[in-house]
C-alpha cells in the first residue's frame, strides 16, 4: 500500500480546514479511520487540545462507534453483513472461506496486519446479499467465485481503486414504482410551487394530504413541522432541518434508493421544508455503510446550489437561504433514533435524549428541529408540486400515499416495491413471488413476524405499521434462526444507557442461545417472557421497547419453534455442569465415573 | 392553597410547581419513589429505570416525566414492584457484588433497594465480568466490579467539580466507567477527597480510604432504617462521621 502521511499532519490538516469545530468530530474520527485503520493515539491527544474535550471524552466516542478503532485493523478491513438474509443466502460459509483463503481469524489483523474480516449488522443490501464492506466500500451478490477474486486482490496487493468495478456495482432493483417512483425529478418545482404559492398555501397542502412520518413512528409530517416553525417566534430562521438517512433496521434499503437515485427530490424536500419553517441549516445523516455514496450526493447538491436551488437566496428570493451538509454516521443502529442521531451530529455518544423536550423545541445544539425520514421528504417535495388530492386519492384514509417496501429473502424477486398504503401481505407475497411462505417479518428486527393466518392484514398505520422492511422466511426455515439473529442484533446495538436493554438484551440472547443449543428446559421459557415483558415496558427508548419483539411475538405466534428445542426437564442449568468440573478433573488425574455428573438423566 | 396544582400519587395529591419532575414533587412531599440514578442535586438521568411509575396507564420514568395536572401516577403496586425486582436483579448479575466482602454492606443503595422492593434470590445467571480494581490514588478506591454506570460520579464531576473526570466509553454491555488521565489512572488524574464526585456513588464502587469501618456492620445507614425512611445514600459517610 502507498505509504501514509504522517498521522499528526493529517489530522491537523483536517481540523484546519473546518476551524476545529466540536461537532464535527465523528466526522474528523471517520476520516482518520478510513485513512489510517484506526485512531492513532496523536490524534486523540491533537483533537483534544484543539477542541477543548478530554481525551476519555474522546476515546468514549470512539468506543461507541463500530467502524471506530483504537488499535490498527488490517489494510483491507473486510465486514461481512450479518443480517439474517445475508445468512439465509450463504454468508457464513462464504465468510469462513475468506478466512480459510486468507489465514485469518474472524475478527482478528492477520500477524502481517494485511487484512481483518468480521461481521457487521445489516449493511442494507438484503436484495443482493451476501454483502460485504470493504474499507466502507460495498461488494454484494457474493459467491465462491468473488470471495477468491478478492483473496486474490488482497494476496496481491492490489489498491482497491484499481479492483474490478463491477465488484462495486450496487442495482436498485426497483420492482414496483407508484406514484412517487414513476415520476421524473421535482427539478426545483416544488421550491418555486412554495416561491408562487407562498409558504402557508404549500404548508396546507402537506397538512391536507396526511402525509405521516416514513421511518416508523407515523407521526403527521405537518404537524412536526409546524410545532418547529411555532417554537420560536424570532426572525432569525435559527432552525434545523435534518434528513434521517441511518437506515440502521435490518432489511431496510429503501433510502438507499431513493438517495442513489432521486437525490435531487429528497433534497427539494429538505429544502421544502426550510422554507416553510424558518431554517437555514440542514443536514443529512448518511449511515457510515453507504460512504460509497457520499461523493455523488455532494455533487449533487453542489448542482443545486449552481441551479439556485440551494445556498444563498434561493430562487432569487432574498433571505431564503437554506444548505445542506453531509454528516457520516459510524456504524451505530441506535443512532437512528432521532435524539441518539442528534447527539451524533453533535459529535458525541449516539445515546438517546430524555424526551420531553422534543427535537422539534430543543434539538441540533438546542435549536427547533425537524427530523425526517428520507422517503418523507421526497414525498413532502412531491406533494407540493402534485397537490394533497394527487397524494390523497392513494392509500387508506388514515395512511394516505404509498410506501417503500424493501423486500428480502425467499422470494424469486426481492428489491424494492412502492405499494399503496393499505396493501395486504398476501398481494405481496404474490408480487415478489414468494411461494409457501411460513412468515413474513415487517418492520424489520424492531417490528412482528406474521403468520399465514394474518396474510390478509395490511400494511398501513392502523394495522400492520412498517419503516419499510419486508423479510420473507419460507418453510424450510427455522424462525428460532431468526430470532438468535435479531437478539444478537439488538445486543450489538444497544447503547448501554439504560438497565434493561443493557442487561436484559444480553439475558434474552443467552437465553435464545440456550434454547437454540437444545439446553433449555420451560422455566426458561418463563423467564423469556418475563424478562421480555420488563425490557419492553421500561426501556429508555425505542430500541429496548421493540428489542424484545422478536421473542415475545414469535413465543405468542409460533411457539413451536421454542418447542422442537426443548429439553423434557423444565429446569436445566445455564452452563454444562460435566464439563465445568473439567479443570478438577485435569487437576486431580481422574476421569472416572465419580469424577463425573451425568447430565442426561 | 388555591390554585396549587396537583397531581394524585397512589392515591394522594401531590403539590408540584412547573418545571417539576413526578420525582421532584414526590421527594418534596416525602413519598418515595425508589430510585437509584437520580439524585435531586444533578440533572436526572432516567438510565437505571428503577423509578418507572404507571402515568395515565403508561409507564414512564418519575425521575425525567414531567408533573402534570390532574394525572393519576401508580407507583405502589404489585406489577411495579415485581419489574423493580427484575431491574435490579439485571444490576446485581451484570456486575460483581459480593455484598458479605464490601464495605459498603448495610450502607449500599443497590443492596438496600434490593431489600425494599423484596428481592430475595438473583435468578439470573451471573455474566460474572472481569472488571479491575484502581487504587491509584491516595484518598480512593474505585471498584468496577460494583459499578452500575448510574453516572452520578459523572454528572458531579462535572455539573459540580467543574472537572469532567469521568466518562462512559464503549457500547451496550461493554459500556464501562473511564477516568480522565494520562494513564487512566484515578491517582494520576485531578480527582481530590473534597470533590462531590467522590461522595455520590450510590454502591460500593467508588470508597473512600482509611475509613471502611468506622461505622460496624449492623449499625450503618440501611441496617437502622429501611431505603424509604432515610433515603439516598449520597454523603452519608460524612454524616457518620459527626
Ligand atoms: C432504534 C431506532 C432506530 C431508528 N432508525 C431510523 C432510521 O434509520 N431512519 C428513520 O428515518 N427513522 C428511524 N427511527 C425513527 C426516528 O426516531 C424518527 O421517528 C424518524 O426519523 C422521524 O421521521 P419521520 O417522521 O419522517 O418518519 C428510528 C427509531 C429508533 C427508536
Ligand atoms: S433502550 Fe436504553 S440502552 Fe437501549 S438503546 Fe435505548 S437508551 Fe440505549
Ligand atoms: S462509580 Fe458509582 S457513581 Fe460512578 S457510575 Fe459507577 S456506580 Fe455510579
Amino acid at each position: 500500500m502507498v505509504a501514509l502521511p504522517d498521522p499528526e499532519d493529517f489530522t491537523r490538516e483536517l481540523l484546519v480546514a473546518s476551524n476545529s469545530d466540536r461537532g464535527r468530530l465523528l466526522q474528523y474520527l471517520h476520516a482518520i479511520q478510513q485513512r489510517y485503520s484506526h485512531i492513532p493515539e496523536t490524534s486523540v491527544h491533537q483533537l483534544a487540545l484543539a477542541l477543548r474535550l478530554s481525551e476519555s471524552r474522546i476515546r468514549g466516542v470512539i468506543g461507541f462507534y463500530s467502524f471506530l478503532h483504537d488499535t490498527p485493523r488490517g489494510d483491507y478491513d473486510i465486514l461481512f453483513s450479518d443480517s439474517i438474509t445475508d445468512h439465509m443466502l450463504g454468508s457464513r460459509v462464504l465468510l469462513g472461506d475468506l478466512c480459510t483463503r486468507l489465514g485469518v481469524e474472524p475478527g482478528l489483523p492477520r500477524a502481517d496486519g494485511r487484512v481483518t474480516v468480521d461481521v457487521t449488522s445489516c449493511t442494507g443490501m438484503c436484495d443482493q446479499g451476501p454483502a460485504i464492506l470493504i474499507n466502507g466500500q460495498a461488494v454484494t451478490r457474493l459467491d465462491n467465485f468473488r470471495i477468491s477474486s478478492i483473496a486474490a486482490l488482497i494476496e496481491n496487493l492490489t489498491p482497491l481503486d484499481e479492483w474490478p468495478s463491477e465488484l462495486f456495482e450496487v442495482q436498485d432493483n426497483i420492482r414496483r414504482a407508484d406514484i412517487l417512483l414513476s415520476r421524473g425529478s421535482c427539478g426545483g418545482g416544488a421550491l418555486r410551487a412554495l416561491v408562487e404559492k407562498g409558504a402557508d398555501t404549500i404548508f396546507g397542502e402537506i397538512a391536507t394530504s396526511g402525509l405521516r412520518g416514513r421511518g416508523g413512528a407515523g407521526f403527521n409530517t405537518a404537524m412536526k413541522w409546524k410545532f418547529c416553525r411555532a417554537a420560536r417566534d424570532d426572525e432569525m430562521n435559527d432552525r434545523v432541518v435534518i434528513c434521517n438517512a441511518d437506515e440502521g433496521e435490518p432489511g431496510t434499503f429503501k433510502d438507499r434508493v431513493l438517495l442513489n437515485s432521486h437525490a435531487d427530490d429528497v433534497f427539494e424536500g429538505m429544502t421544502l421544508c426550510a422554507g416553510i419553517i424558518g431554517a437555514r441549516h440542514g443536514y443529512l445523516y448518511l449511515r457510515g455503510e453507504y460512504l460509497y455514496m457520499k461523493h455523488a450526493l455532494e455533487e449533487t447538491l453542489a448542482q443545486r446550489r449552481r441551479d439556485g436551488l440551494l445556498g444563498q437566496n434561493i430562487l432569487g428570493q432574498a433571505g431564503f437561504d437554506f444548505d445542506i451538509e453531509i454528516h457520516l454516521g459510524a456504524g451505530a443502529y441506535v443512532c437512528g433514533e432521532e435524539s441518539a442521531l442528534i447527539e451524533s451530529l453533535e459529535g458525541k455518544r449516539g445515546v438517546p435524549r430524555v424526551r420531553p423536550p422534543f427535537p422539534v423545541t430543543h434539538g441540533y445544539l438546542g435549536k427547533p428541529t425537524v427530523v425526517n425520514n428520507v422517503e418523507t421528504f421526497m414525498a413532502a417535495a412531491k406533494i407540493a408540486l402534485e397537490g394533497a388530492n394527487w397524494f390523497r386519492a392513494v392509500g387508506t384514509e388514515q395512511s394516505t400515499g404509498t410506501k417503500l417496501h424493501s423486500i428480502s429473502g425467499d422470494c424469486d424477486r426481492p428489491g424494492i416495491y412502492e405499494f399503496p398504503f393499505g396493501v395486504s401481505i398476501q398481494q405481496v407475497l404474490e408480487e415478489c413471488g414468494a411461494a409457501d411462505t411460513l412468515a413474513v417479518q415487517v418492520a424489520g428486527a424492531a417490528g412482528s413476524t406474521i403468520p399465514p393466518a394474518e396474510f390478509h392484514r395490511s400494511i398501513a398505520f392502523e394495522d400492520i405499521s412498517s419503516g419499510g422492511s419486508f423479510m420473507v422466511f419460507g418453510r424450510h426455515r427455522d424462525l428460532l434462526d431468526m430470532v438468535q439473529n435479531f437478539s444478537r442484533f439488538f445486543v450489538h446495538e444497544s447503547c448501554g444507557f439504560c438497565t434493561p436493554c443493557r442487561v436484559g438484551g444480553v439475558l434474552l440472547k443467552d437465553l435464545v442461545d440456550k434454547v437454540h443449543a437444545g439446553r433449555a428446559g420451560t422455566a426458561d421459557i418463563q423467564e423469556l417472557h418475563r424478562i421480555g415483558t420488563v425490557v419492553k415496558l421500561t426501556s429508555h427508548c425505542g430500541l429496548g421497547t421493540e428489542a424484545a419483539n422478536p421473542v415475545l411475538d414469535t413465543l405468542g405466534k409460533f411457539p413451536s419453534i421454542y418447542e422442537k428445542h426443548l429439553t423434557q426437564a423444565d429446569y436445566q442449568p445455564a452452563f454444562d455442569l460435566d464439563a465445568a468440573l473439567q479443570d478438577a478433573r485435569d487437576l486431580s488425574g481422574r476421569d472416572d465415573a465419580g469424577a463425573h455428573i451425568r447430565t442426561d438423566l | 392553597m388555591s390554585g396549587e396544582k396537583t397531581f394524585i400519587l397512589d392515591g394522594k395529591p401531590i403539590a408540584f410547581e412547573d418545571g417539576d419532575t413526578i420525582m421532584d414533587a414526590a421527594l418534596r412531599a416525602g413519598e418515595y419513589i425508589p430510585h437509584l440514578c437520580h439524585n435531586p442535586e444533578f440533572t436526572p438521568h432516567g438510565s437505571c429505570r428503577i423509578c418507572m411509575v404507571e402515568v395515565d396507564g403508561r409507564q414512564v420514568s418519575a425521575c425525567t416525566f414531567p408533573a402534570a395536572e390532574g394525572s393519576g401516577v401508580v407507583n405502589d403496586s404489585d406489577q411495579l414492584t415485581a419489574q423493580r425486582r427484575s431491574l435490579l436483579q439485571m444490576l446485581f448479575v451484570e456486575g460483581n457484588h459480593i455484598c458479605p466482602g464490601c464495605e459498603k454492606s448495610g450502607a449500599c443503595q443497590l443492596q438496600a433497594v434490593a431489600y425494599y422492593t423484596g428481592m430475595l434470590a438473583l435468578d439470573f445467571t451471573h455474566f460474572f465480568p472481569r472488571r479491575s480494581v484502581d487504587a491509584s490514588h491516595p484518598d480512593a478506591v474505585i471498584d468496577f466490579n460494583r459499578c452500575i454506570l448510574c453516572e452520578l460520579c459523572v454528572r458531579a464531576s462535572r455539573e459540580v467539580d467543574k472537572k469532567n473526570l469521568f466518562s462512559i466509553s464503549g457500547r451496550g454491555i461493554n459500556s464501562h466507567l473511564v477516568i480522565d488521565s494520562p494513564t487512566g489512572k484515578l491517582g494520576d488524574s485531578a480527582f481530590a477527597a473534597t470533590d462531590k464526585a467522590m461522595h455520590v456513588c450510590p454502591v460500593g464502587a467508588i470508597l473512600p480510604r482509611h475509613t471502611a469501618y468506622n461505622t460496624p456492620v449492623g449499625k450503618r445507614l440501611y441496617d437502622r432504617q429501611p431505603v424509604n425512611m432515610v433515603g439516598d445514600v449520597a454523603g452519608y459517610e460524612e454524616t457518620d462521621e459527626r
